[in-house]
């Protein structure tokens, strides 16, 4: 692994500005260090032959400025390092939250692990706060590491080339040894890391089962169970870190006997009378510098995996190319489906990454006014369909078309907007009842908004709400039932006064009183529109019944007139 | 063994603390050896200067040669020490964790599952997970450093107070500014900080949850700008006040390098003027000196093990709680020996309060399970029909009325006894990330395959098992994501199949399905149930005719019972029900 992604430099301006800060306060750190040594090591000598204060007064208050500077650095370091951290995970939190929206929701929905807006939350949020280690401990002291020892040796050779040699042959073993020790118990630490982690999964997955455990006779049991499994992998896992420790215990034995033979040396050399006190204090105080930043990063070594491994996160989704043409479509055709009809011609659809293909050769007419039912059993590829409509995904081979225009050459907002869409399971957003329900038209009035509120049959639950259509609902505010968010998505597709309403299953999650009542209110939103409805059950089937089975859309032996209709459900079972 | 019990009145880090207890003599090793190595880098640095001070003064080698020894056996014992300090105090810590581990599952049992109903929402019970997770850390990084530090300290003061009493006293102030004030300024800028952060975090996550989750309603209704405007917004306020705490963070590091350095500077002053009056001698300053440069090391730690203790708080805190929830469901001291078959149930006038509720979850409840029956438990949501059957799983004492099995009263058995003669699938089964043999052998660990396919084959699922490469030993994913809604609920019935009670309870066993799954398990659950004492809980009148008794239940309190002719026709609750299902009957 790198220590510095490239790309994390090229998609941030502050992680490059930063880096050069850091780099400067690296080198001004450098210079403070040997700056302080020399001071003290001249004090130290010159107060050994009774020079007192008065004398010393200027190298001692030289020595305060030096330590007052290092603070200074210290505290400058840090601050510029957690701002940078946050400048840095704001710039990278704006592009990832652009990039998913140009993504859009079929790459959100189709991936093979099922859905992805959990993990790109976490990413987005708590993810990229593995960032600010990264930032504040690991680059700065990746820094002194390159700096530091080289600057040290150069000094301490100046000074006493035979300790420079001492330093410069040993100096290469700490590096040498990290990673010769490293690459030998990596692999074992990152295994058994694992499997604790897996543990405290297996800890969890327990907890959540507790009550069918319980009624199993099985949960006393599992709490033994959970007792006896950690205490061996605490064994197991200390066999491991008996080998993993031996890394640090090799790079600090190393770096103490480096000094200790450093200061020995020096010492009989001095006494021998052939090095002065003062040389030899300035070897004795550098020397343990030279080793201290090399074992610091490697002591920040986790901090740099975690951020480096977020950071590859954003990236691995920043690098996702933006599927379809039509996103590009700058010139558009004036399209209108009052009038148009649409058109679908061998339409092919599949997913990245999936063996089947969503939908195999469609082809369907959708004149102005058609009122069109799709049915068929789960996952046929009915919501694919919505989805090709609603451009969420687009064909891989045939044409969809709206008045003739092929639908990628149709500026994507216009094309939407002719579109009102009242999904299975509506998202409300955190904010007022209001807001969610002029989602499409921020700008309608109250009067609108209560229009449609009412149209919806909404009208009821809202005005009983504490304060009415000011009322926070979603993520943080009321939770509404299912009947109450599918009122609030009629709300929405009412006040979007669209020509073509695609309704997918709008009564799947409700109990039979509710679906009822919703039904009255789709009558009304229904006339006058195309209309094209996914539904499961052959009771609320309109107009024209094509049947999908495993992507392959067939028409209905014929036309559904009611709810006695069988026709569907007779030939999906 | 181990219990977490909250110290009354006390800290609820102590209450962890004490489930070290069994391992002090681990922990005072780590804390020693620590010591010792941190001691020994001291000692290192102080000992080098004496040599090289003396052997300025060029005395003969004998005067030198124990501080050669010395250097070098300072220099090895360091990285020794160590190394068994790492080791000794992540063997403590894992140790303590099991513990914890082991204590906690025991209180959940206990509590599970109506006793955990404040912790189940969210992800309050994964952070409870990690909580006991991060007590591990509590003794690595929050415990042995500070302790290290106490007696590095001490000793280096007390080297330095043999030398020059003044220096010393220098030295212990910077010592003890160093290790516990700017640790406090540390912790106390980072808790404001998070404090002050915590509503932008929570913003932010809900703006991006809801642009990612609404992604699909954004696009549809040409609102995207508006969400990423929004989340815009939320990131902005919040990398404002991490801007503005970067200063309060910073202090931290600078405070630390100002007190070392004015500790370092004040001891060489005295030292100098104490030389140039002729009280100390070159050797004896550099030692000092030394000294004062290499002691800070034992407290550079300490900042960050004030940032742990203040996390492991939270943790203990939040242990604590769970730990004081008290225990939902009373246990006899003397319980009646096993039930035996067949079973009968009666409950009459039964009702069932929730701690710290108002008003009763049901009451008045009048219900008969004889062998061989089975009785439909119908009601809207949050009629009460799960309480019902959680009063029967004694998962919940009565607060009125009696409960008697076999004559005699229920809370009168041990509990975990009652559940091998009344079983089933509670509502929202558990689907455990294992296999599907380890899901369903769950029931019943001594089943052999025989016993498995045919309750795999009684819930309809035997086929399909049986056409996976991989067979009974498919792994299912954490909560089964690997299968569908029909198939998780048709492997929690073929669970509760294998378990065969006396009486079986299904409660929502068609939940979350769409209308033809929901109706091909029903055919087949009923299919499977047919000649057992069963009570189905059910919002769906699917099938209904086929049971021996419906129970109808509204607002806590049964509303009619009968059968689905009798009821079918009865003007009541239930005839609305029908109705609205649209049952063409």
């Amino acid at each position: 692994m790198k220590p510095l992604d490239p790309r994390l430099l090229r998609y941030s301006a502050a992680a490059r500005g930063y880096l050069i800060v850091t780099v400067v306060l690296g080198l001004a750190a450098t210079a403070l260090i040997l700056l302080q040594a020399s001071l003290l090591a001249h004090l130290l000598a010159a107060a050994a032959t009774g020079t007192g204060t008065a004398v010393l007064a200027g190298s001692l208050g030289a020595l305060a400025l030096v330590l007052a500077a290092r603070a200074a650095a210290g505290y400058g370091g840090e601050v510029t390092a957690l701002r940078a951290a946050a400048a840095v995970k704001s710039q990278l939190r704006r592009r990832l939250t652009d990039h998913v929206v140009k993504l859009g929701p079929a790459w959100l929905c189709q991936s093979p692990a099922g859905h992805r807006s959990g993990e790109v939350t976490t990413l987005a949020t708590r993810g990229l706060d593995a960032l600010d280690p990264y930032f504040a401990r690991y680059l700065p002291q990746l820094v002194l590491a390159c700096v530091v020892p080289f600057a040290v040796l150069i000094r301490v050779g100046l000074a006493d080339w035979i300790s420079g040699v001492v330093i410069g042959v040993t100096l290469p073993l700490i590096p040498l040894f990290a990673i010769l020790v490293g690459l030998h118990t990596k692999a074992v630490t990152r295994r058994q890391w694992r499997l604790l982690a897996r543990l405290g999964g297996h800890f969890l997955d327990v907890v959540e089962g507790l009550p069918t455990l319980k009624l199993f006779g099985r949960a006393k049991p599992q709490a033994e169970e959970i007792g006896r499994v950690t205490g061996e992998y605490r064994k197991a896992t200390m066999a491991t870190l008996r080998v993993a420790f031996l890394s640090a215990f090799v790079l600090e034995l190393a770096a103490a006997l480096a000094t200790a033979l450093v200061a020995v040396e020096v010492g009989l050399r001095l006494l021998a009378g052939h090095m002065s006190y003062s040389t030899a204090l300035l070897v004795l105080l550098l020397t343990p510098e030279a080793y201290l930043p090399l074992r610091a990063v490697g002591a920040q070594f986790h901090a740099s995996t975690e951020g480096a491994a977020a950071a590859a996160d954003v990236f691995a989704i920043l690098d996702t190319p933006v599927p379809g043409r039509a996103a590009r479509a700058s010139w558009s055709r004036p399209v209108d489906l009052r009038t148009d009809t649409i058109r679908l011609n061998g339409v092919r659809l599949a997913y990245p990454g999936r063996d089947r293909a969503a939908l195999t050769d469609v082809n369907m007419t959708i004149r102005p006014g058609d009122q069109v039912t799709l049915t068929g059993p789960s996952g046929a590829g009915k919501s694919s369909l919505l989805a090709l409509l609603l451009r969420f995904a687009e064909p891989v081979s045939g044409r969809i078309e709206a008045g003739g225009t092929d639908l990628a050459a149709i500026a994507l907002d216009a094309w939407r907007r002719q579109i009102a869409w009242v999904p299975q399971d509506p998202h409300l957003f955190a904010a007022s009842v209001a807001a969610n329900i002029a989602l499409g038209d921020p700008e309608a009035s109250r009067e609108a908004v209560a229009r449609a509120a009412q149209a919806a049959g909404a009208y009821g639950f809202i005005a009983d709400l504490p304060q009415g259509y000011d009322t926070e609902i979603g993520e943080r505010g009321l939770r509404l039932s299912s009947g109450q968010r599918q009122q609030i998505a009629l709300a929405r597709a009412f006040l979007r006064d669209a020509p073509l309403l695609l309704l997918d299953e709008p009564a799947a999650h409700l109990d039979a009183a509710t679906a009822s009542r919703l039904e009255e209110s789709l009558a009304a939103l229904t006339a006058g529109r195309t209309v094209i409805r996914v539904s499961h059950d052959q009771r609320s089937t309109i107009g024209r019944v094509f049947i999908i089975d495993r992507g392959r859309l067939s028409q209905a032996a014929r036309v559904a007139s009611g709810p006695k209709n069988r026709v569907a459900l007779a030939v999906v079972s | 063994m181990t219990a977490i019990t909250p110290a009354p009145g006390g800290h609820p880090l102590i209450g962890l603390l004490r489930l070290a207890r069994p391992m002090r003599r681990e922990l005072l090793l780590a804390v020693l050896a620590g010591a010792g190595a941190c001691g020994a880098g001291v000692a290192l640095l102080a000992t080098s200067g004496f040599l090289l001070a003396r052997a300025s003064q060029h005395p003969d080698i004998v005067a030198i040669s124990v501080a050669v020894v010395l250097v070098r056996a300072l220099s090895v014992g360091r990285g020794v020490l160590r190394y068994a300090e790492r080791l000794y105090s992540h063997d403590v810590a894992f140790r303590v964790l099991a513990d914890v581990r082991v204590a906690m599952c025991r209180k959940l049992e206990r509590l599970a599952p109506a006793g955990l109903a404040a912790f189940r929402s969210g992800d309050v019970l994964t952070r409870l997970i990690s909580d006991v997770d991060a007590t591990q850390d509590l003794f690595i990084r929050g415990i042995a450093p500070p302790l290290t530090a106490v007696l590095v300290g001490a000793g280096a003061t007390t080297a330095v107070l043999l030398i020059l009493a003044p220096a010393a006293g220098v030295l212990a102030a910077g010592l003890l500014a160093a290790g516990v004030l700017v640790p406090l300024v540390v912790a106390t800028a980072a808790r404001r900080a998070a404090r002050r952060a915590a509503p932008a975090r929570g913003e932010l996550g809900a703006a991006v949850t809801d642009l990612l989750n609404g992604s699909a309603e954004l696009h549809a209704f040409g609102a995207v700008e508006a969400g990423l405007d929004r989340t815009r917004a939320a990131d902005a306020e919040l990398t404002g006040l991490a801007r503005r705490s970067a200063a309060a963070s910073g202090l931290g590091a600078g405070l630390t390098a100002v007190v070392s350095g004015l500790t370092l500077w004040g001891v060489l002053l005295l030292g100098v003027a104490a030389t140039g009056a002729g009280h100390l001698g070159r050797v004896p300053l550099a030692v000092i000196t030394l000294t004062a440069l290499a002691a800070f090391e034992a407290v550079t730690a300490l900042p960050a093990a004030a940032l742990q203790l203040g996390q492991a708080r939270s943790a203990a805190d939040r242990i604590a709680a769970v730990a004081g929830t008290p225990d939902p469901v009373c246990r006899p001291d003397h319980p009646f020996p096993l039930p035996e078959r067949p079973v009968t149930v009666s409950l009459r006038g039964a009702g069932v309060r929730y701690r710290g509720q108002a008003t009763d979850a049901v009451r008045d409840i009048d219900l008969d399970l004889r062998p061989g029956r089975r009785v439909a438990l119908v009601g809207a949501t949050g009629a009460g029909k799960s309480t019902v059957a959680a009063a029967l799983f004694r998962f919940a004492d009565l607060s009125a009325g009696t409960a008697r099995l076999n004559g005699r009263d229920l809370a009168g058995y041990d509990p975990d006894d009652v559940r091998t003669a009344i079983t089933g699938c509670a509502a929202d089964p558990h689907i455990f990330d294992a296999t599907i043999r380890d899901n369903l052998r769950l029931a019943k660990p001594d089943a052999g395959d025989a016993e498995l396919a045919a309750a795999a084959d009684q819930a309809r699922l035997l086929g399909w098992i049986e056409s996976l490469p991989q067979g009974w030993d498919t792994p299912v994913g954490t909560h089964g994501t690997a299968l569908s809604g029909g198939q998780r609920q048709r492997l929690a019935l073929a669970r509760a199949l294998l378990a065969d009670p006396a009486v079986l309870i299904l409660d929502e066993p068609t939940a979350h399905l769409d209308p033809e799954n929901r109706r091909a398990l029903t055919a087949d659950l009923l299919a499977a149930t047919a000649g057992r004492s069963t009570l189905l809980i059910t919002h769906d009148l699917e099938g209904l005719d086929q049971v021996d008794e419906i129970v109808v239940l509204d607002r806590g309190q049964v509303a009619e019972r009968g059968t689905h002719s009798q009821l079918v026709r009865a003007g009541g609750v239930y005839q609305r029900l029908a109705e609205a299902q649209g049952d063409p009957r």
